[in-house]
């Protein structure tokens, strides 16, 4: 071991594809489970909240409009890029959850395949859960699924990277961007995630990290007109419902936060937080009649 | 040109044979609301009251609510396949009474029979075919694996009690799309029919009876919105099943946020109907047509903005006017009838309201030169020219026979302006060009989108919008999920 004296990282935000500090110039401290300093993490205000659903409508077109080969390859290559900065990643977890390297190791793997196991799902869902539709009428009837818009993301409190990735990625998956709110107590593997997501093709404004007070922050999320969704999973029961009454103001798309004992991220994730955030579309056309008077051949 | 004037051609009323009073319908049984409340339901044609009606309070949301929950245990055990022919059932009976309950409904609603007869009745009897038979396939359904939350597992479970409350728009209609859903998954229902449309829900009431559909299974509280907010508001509701306003949608999202009561809200719309230059214009002018005067213009769905391509806007217009001469309004009974009456003195009053507001903003008035009976509520077939996006009547649901017209130029601008409103429910597209009809309906935020057609609803088209037109589908695969635990 050397005695050289190790270069600290700033834990920055991650908005519009840049990583800039809180535009309130304020951080608060993060430290690991048994007390000691980490870092002093950007503490967002609802303003850099609002420049992140700026940024995230932005970007929504993109993404919504790209393929879904092509999401899906992008969502392949966050893994990829998690693989190679897998040491990172354990350090930090470990770091944050208070757990031994290993079990960080299991935790922090465990994420890089969920973000394979979405990247899979980008051009399978609307198979899954579109189609036609047999209507009694000479009329062609298809029923898609399309991304709902800017959602806005509480990730989990506790499972501070596979709870995070188990948010995010079904999110954009479908083409939706996403505005996140880190876990309060441990942010800096959502802000690292930044970083991958940064190096991996993602468009800037798909995924947009904020660190803070969850409920500072999540209180003009719910409450902003540009917003189509938000995901409450980890929300507490009073803010959940606070959050709840604001996002009917526009009438967004509500998840809401599961039983108390929280949600168990290490579980088969199953569609439904990539159905959660899907609009149907059904699109008629007529199919004329062709033949109707009985003579095909 | 000669003109030959049409005879009357009325259907008869005797086929349908209207008590002259109701009462709520819980656990099988017709009963006085608590406080021995009524009210009057009138024919909006006539004026004439057709029947007093008794009106729920809080105290028969519980006792419903009780029923419903009583009945939940025996009717989610049942084995789908006996759910199913209990749904087969009413369907059968729905058909088989059809024609009453279409003059029925035209009598409470005052929309013409000719709707009634040939869309209303046959979807609603559709509506619970084509869900009677998904009853016994849940589990193939594909909403079987949800793991994570220890769940449904393997077997999608039914919710409990559904709470619905439904709109005078099509009052058996959206019977048949709240009620045939939740009862082949397994749920039981207590259901609110509007004020000013009680009586086809009661009918129904009594083709339970001849089902033999268990007590409880369905109850029917006609009244008013605060037996809706109760019902709403009630810890024995799991389900919350609303079509309506958004302003009423959206109460009920506050009012149901931090409970675990899954919700589906089907609401307003400002559907943009977009007619290309190189549109069949006698079919888009039909199309135009059923958009907005179907059912009065009372639909969530209507195409209330009328979006014409500047190139064809005088050719296009020309037709419409003419066509629109042509409209038949009158007796609602009458077969040869196009336009019936508003359902009420109150939207009435809204409908002229909002016109008068278009009026006054600047946009130019036009009907067809159209004689109103003396009673009854009416309001002459009405299209705005010279409309902007700033206006009123281009924002806001007028939920009448009101056509707004704006132009557009390039597809682009037209998509620009067809998504610009806070609804996303219904869009139209009028093109010859194929790839212009897929384009344009990909970049079309709305649930349902009819290209070279308007109005068109089926039981397996899933059905819903985007934005604040609600959310959730009724219909279709997708119509079972908001009853099932998944």
């Amino acid at each position: 071991m050397s005695d050289r004296l190790s270069v600290l990282k700033t834990y920055k935000l991650y908005v519009g594809g840049k990583f800039p500090r809180s535009e309130s110039g304020r951080v608060y401290e993060v430290t690991d489970s048994k007390g000691k300093w980490l870092a002093n993490a950007p503490l967002s205000s609802r303003k850099d909240a609002r420049d992140a659903v700026v940024a995230a409508r932005k970007a929504f077109g993109g993404w919504s409009g790209a393929t879904a080969y092509n999401r899906g390859q992008i969502l392949y290559r966050v893994a990829e890029m998690l693989e190679g900065r897998k040491d990172q990643f354990v350090r930090e977890v470990a770091d944050a959850e208070g757990l031994s390297r290993a079990k960080a190791a299991v935790v922090v793997e465990a994420a890089i395949d969920r973000w394979v196991w979405y990247a899979g799902w980008t051009d399978k869902i609307a198979q899954v859960v579109g189609g036609a539709n047999p209507v009694a009428g000479p009329f062609f009837n298809l029923s898609t699924p399309e991304p709902t818009g800017v959602v806005a993301i509480v990730a989990p409190r506790e499972s501070s990277f596979l709870g995070l990735v188990s948010v995010v990625a079904p999110v954009i998956a479908t083409g939706n961007t996403a505005v996140v709110i880190a876990s309060e107590k441990a942010p800096l593997p959502a802000l690292s995630l930044g970083e991958v997501l940064a190096t991996s093709d993602l468009p800037g404004g798909v995924v947009n990290v904020l660190s803070g007070k969850a409920a500072e922050i999540a209180a003009p999320l719910a409450a902003h007109q540009d917003v189509n969704a938000i995901d409450l999973t980890g929300a507490d029961q009073e803010l959940a419902r606070e959050l709840e009454i604001a996002a009917a103001d526009n009438l967004k798309r509500v998840l809401r936060p599961q039983a108390v004992d929280g949600e168990d991220f290490t579980a088969d994730p199953g569609t439904h937080r990539l159905t959660a955030f899907l609009e149907t579309k059904t699109v008629w056309h007529p199919t004329g009649s062709l033949g109707a008077s009985g003579s095909a051949y | 040109m000669t003109k030959f004037e049409y005879a009357p051609a009325p259907e008869s009323r005797s086929v349908v044979d209207i008590a002259p009073s109701y009462g709520l319908f819980i656990d099988g049984e017709f009963t006085e609301a608590a406080d021995g409340k009524v009210f009057k339901t009138v024919s909006p044609a006539s004026e004439e009251v057709l029947s007093e009606v008794a009106q729920a309070g809080a105290e028969d949301v519980d006792r419903a609510v009780q029923a419903a929950r009583k009945a939940f245990e025996k009717w989610s055990a049942l084995p789908g396949a006996e759910r199913a022919k209990y749904l087969f059932r009413i369907a059968r009976i729905i058909q088989e009474r059809s024609r009453e309950l279409a003059v029925l409904e035209t009598l409470d609603n005052g929309k013409p029979i000719k709707e009634t007869r040939d869309a209303d009745l046959p979807l609603v009897a559709a509506h619970f075919f084509y869900y009677a038979g998904w009853a016994d396939k849940l589990d193939h359904a594909g909403f079987g694996r949800r793991t994570t939350e220890g769940h449904s597992g393997a077997n999608p479970r039914p919710l409990g009690v559904a709470g619905q409350v439904i709109p005078w728009n099509f009052p058996l209609l959206m019977l048949a799309w709240k009620i045939a859903p939740a009862l082949a998954t397994g749920n039981t229902v207590v259901l609110k029919p509007a004020e000013t449309t009680p009586l086809s829900a009661l009918f129904f009431a009594d083709i339970c009876r001849q089902a033999g559909l268990p007590k409880g299974v369905v109850n029917i509280l006609p009244g008013y919105g605060d037996a809706g907010a109760a019902l709403v508001e009630h810890g024995g509701v799991n389900k919350v099943a609303f079509t309506g306003s958004t302003a009423v949608g959206k109460a009920i999202a506050r009012q149901v946020a931090g409970t675990r009561k899954k919700l589906t809200l089907e609401l307003g719309g400002k559907g943009a109907n977009i007619v290309f230059d190189d549109a069949p214009i006698d079919q888009a002018v039909e199309g135009i047509v059923t958009g907005i005067f179907f059912n009065q213009g009372q639909v969530c769905c209507a195409g209330s903005r009328l979006l014409v391509q500047e190139s064809i806007q005088d050719e296009l217009l020309d037709a419409l006017k003419r066509r629109l001469s042509t409209l038949r309004l009158g007796d609602p009974l009458d077969k040869n009838t196009d336009i019936g009456a508003i359902n009420s003195a109150e939207q009435l009053a809204r409908i002229k309201a909002l016109a008068e507001t278009g009026e006054a903003e600047g946009a130019e008035r036009w009907s067809p030169a159209c004689e109103l009976p003396s009673s009854g509520y009416w309001f002459a077939p009405t299209l705005f020219t010279n409309v902007t996006q700033a206006h009123t009547i281009a924002r806001d649901e007028i939920f009448g026979p009101v056509l707004s017209v704006l132009t557009f130029r390039t597809p682009d601008e037209a998509v620009a302006k067809a998504n610009n409103s806070q609804y996303g429910l219904s869009a139209g597209i009028w093109t010859e060009k194929g790839s212009r009809i897929l384009a344009v309906a990909n970049k079309l935020r709305a649930g349902v989108v009819w290209a070279n057609t308007f109005n068109k609803f089926d039981p397996t088209s899933p059905f819903g919008g985007y934005k604040e037109s609600g959310f959730g589908r009724e219909g279709g695969r997708h119509g079972l999920e908001a009853y099932l635990d998944v």
